[in-house]
């Protein structure tokens, strides 16, 4: 166990490596830097070329990348050019807002998803089954961006719950956690809807392969109740495929929140980036990039744990 | 049964509409009308007020507010539609005045609907040449890989397993953002092609190469391999063929995460510029506050990219889709 987790290990810490670096490299690669996104045509001026020499966008990228390595192996992962602060500064806290949303996510897809694929899986839901198995078939079409522009619609037309602008004063009643947890509203339905729905059709198909099983069979000749063998007992051994996906739903969750984020403004890293990208803001873009590959690494490593202590054979 | 063929029916509608475009579209993509700026689908009807029936006609939008851009009808005038004038196959008789508009208008006065047809071309299009790629190129990674073994193998399964990690949209997203942001309509057609068709490649990698390991150990393999068939004509004419349902299964998750990803990117300004029409950038004019609550047929792509991801769901079901993107 010991050796299989110091392997995944390295792997995580590559996996941050590699994508921070790549994301700084292939920003600074890109045609036009921060000065000519900032200044536009008086790129060419003596303003320009103090602007580059201060975050040293006029030397050579193997020096600039040599030592945005050795600073960020110290934790200073540089200046933001947009903002005038450091990195580290910015990111913890749009970090934090991508993680509460994408695990918010995840809990009510689990809670609503797994409960609804036993009913539908059991058999015997009749036309509620019927109409859930549509409901979600529906939802699987209907990904990020498309739920999270009809929630906001919704939002907007009933305006029952407030899109963007958190933190503002605009007089909400319970302080700073109502309000945030208002806005989280919206963007968390619109992320963990079509993940419900995968979770709800996953567990539907184990649980049907469950159920046709012997030892449910068993446990019924044996007078055990009908929704204690299904909840139970069927619940419990057909968790399997459901675990085995929470691996890649990191990923999806942070592709989709990228969507999310952007439509319902919500200030993530996602938000972030792009903000960074398009103004070339080539440490800030390393930064959101190495911040989300931290996340990845987190996600990739408890599903790995997970995984091997379901089943050992993935330890090879 | 009947599922399936509803989801082939959406999905061939979809694509007969995007063929059909300039048939279709009752105006060009480009035509303004400046007086109707916003204005609301025109419904065509066949009763009029007085409860007698006419052929198929359409009552004229009169401007209340030019502030608030708020229509009403003028329900004292009946504007007839003419069928297959001008090489279109229905538009309004009277187009100066009460222009046939199935869907609204947008903010510059636009048709959405001429737009959405147009748009599919593109959004189709795209995702449609896109997956193309992707199988081609993950289908060649993959069968080189499985057939060859060894450290091939391992390197390219290595490099997919790291790129199948990230999460796509990101990976979309860098990449767009390293070329020139303005780019014309074409070349961005072209790298987001090929963008795209990257990132679905390890995908399609790793399905393929599992496939021809396995068909490679079988018999009819080296029988093949024995009558004297060279490397190249085992792996293409014996053991690629094995992948082909694989492959079709992949294709059509592959489209929509496509089409989703060129709107995603389109909406926040660096996918196609936005004189182009796709699903994508239609949206973006789209994207604010004012146009959700007020002119929710401006979000028509939305529902017509809705449309088409459950025909190709409905069509090829029972998989959930590898990436959300």
């Amino acid at each position: 166990m010991l050796a299989f987790l110091a392997r995944r290990l390295c792997f995580a810490a590559f996996l941050v490596f590699a994508v921070s670096s790549g994301a700084l490299v292939l920003a600074r690669l890109a045609p036009g830097d921060f000065a000519t996104a900032d200044l536009g045509v008086r790129a060419q001026s003596a303003e320009a070329g103090r602007l580059r020499s201060r975050y040293g966008l006029d030397r050579p990228l193997g020096a600039q990348y040599a030592e945005w390595l050795s600073r960020a192996a110290r934790f200073d992962f540089g200046e933001s050019m947009l903002y005038g602060r450091p990195v580290r500064d910015l990111i913890p806290e749009r970090a934090a807002n991508t993680a509460v949303l994408a695990l918010a996510a995840l809990a009510v897809a689990t809670l609503i998803g797994l409960p609804l694929g036993v009913i539908t899986g059991s058999g015997r839901g009749g036309l509620p089954a019927a109409i859930i198995r549509a409901g979600s078939v529906a939802l699987l079409s209907a990904p990020p961006l498309l739920t999270s522009l009809f929630l906001v619609f919704l939002a907007a037309r009933t305006r029952l719950l407030p899109v963007g602008g958190m933190g503002g004063s605009t007089g909400a009643a319970g302080g700073a956690l109502a309000d945030f947890v208002r806005h989280l509203i919206v963007p968390a339905a619109a992320l963990a809807l079509p993940l419900a729905a995968m979770f709800e059709r996953l567990q539907s198909q184990a649980m049907s392969e469950t159920i046709a099983q012997r030892f449910v069979l068993a446990a019924l000749a044996r007078g055990i109740p009908w929704p204690r063998v299904l909840w139970r007992g069927a619940f419990k051994a057909a968790l399997r495929p459901v675990a085995s996906v929470y691996g890649i739903v990191v990923g999806t969750l942070l592709s989709g929140s990228f969507a999310v984020e952007i439509i319902t403004s919500w200030p993530g890293l996602g938000r972030l980036m792009l903000d960074a990208l398009r103004y070339r803001d080539v440490y800030l873009v390393a930064g959101c990039a190495a911040a989300g590959a931290v996340f990845l690494a987190i996600g990739t490593l408890m599903s790995d744990v997970a995984l091997a202590l379901v089943d050992p054979r993935t330890q090879e | 049964m009947t599922t399936r063929r509803v989801g082939a029916a959406l999905v061939l509608l979809a694509a007969a509409a995007a063929f059909a475009a300039p048939a279709l579209a009752p105006h060009a993509l480009d035509q303004r009308f400046v007086a109707l700026l916003n204005a609301p689908p025109t419904v065509p009807r066949l009763v009029d007020d007085r409860g007698a029936w006419h052929l198929p006609f359409i009552h004229p939008w009169r401007l209340v507010n030019q502030l608030e851009q708020t229509y009403e009808q003028d329900r004292s005038t009946r504007v007839r539609l003419v069928w297959f004038a001008n090489r279109r196959l229905v538009s309004s008789s009277d187009e100066a005045r009460a222009p046939l508009l199935l869907l609204g208008s947008d903010s510059l006065g636009r048709d959405v609907f001429s737009r959405l047809v147009y748009g599919a071309r593109t959004s189709l299009g795209l995702a449609a040449v896109a997956s193309l790629g992707a199988i081609l190129l993950g289908g060649t990674l993959g069968a080189t890989a499985g057939y060859a073994g060894g450290i091939v193998d391992d390197l390219l399964m290595r490099a997919s397993d790291f790129v199948l990690v990230l999460p796509a949209m990101y990976v979309a997203l860098g990449l767009r953002s390293a070329l020139p942001l303005v780019l014309d309509a074409w070349t961005v057609f072209a790298f987001l092609a090929a963008i795209f068709a990257v990132i679905g490649t390890p995908y399609v990698a790793r399905g393929v190469r599992a496939i021809v390991r396995t068909e490679a150990r079988l018999d009819y393999a080296s029988a093949a391999a024995a009558l004297g068939a060279g490397h190249a004509r085992v792996l293409v004419r014996h053991l690629l063929p094995a992948a082909r349902g694989f492959l079709v299964v992949e294709a059509t998750t592959l489209v929509p995460a496509f089409i989703v990803a060129e709107a995603t990117l389109s909406y926040v300004g660096l996918g196609f510029p936005d004189g182009v029409s796709s699903w994508g950038t239609m949206l973006h004019e789209a994207s604010s506050i004012r146009a959700f609550t007020d002119f929710p047929w401006l979000l028509s792509p939305a529902a017509a990219m809705f449309v088409v991801v459950l025909g190709l769901n409905l069509a090829f079901q029972h998989r959930p889709p590898l990436s959300q993107a």
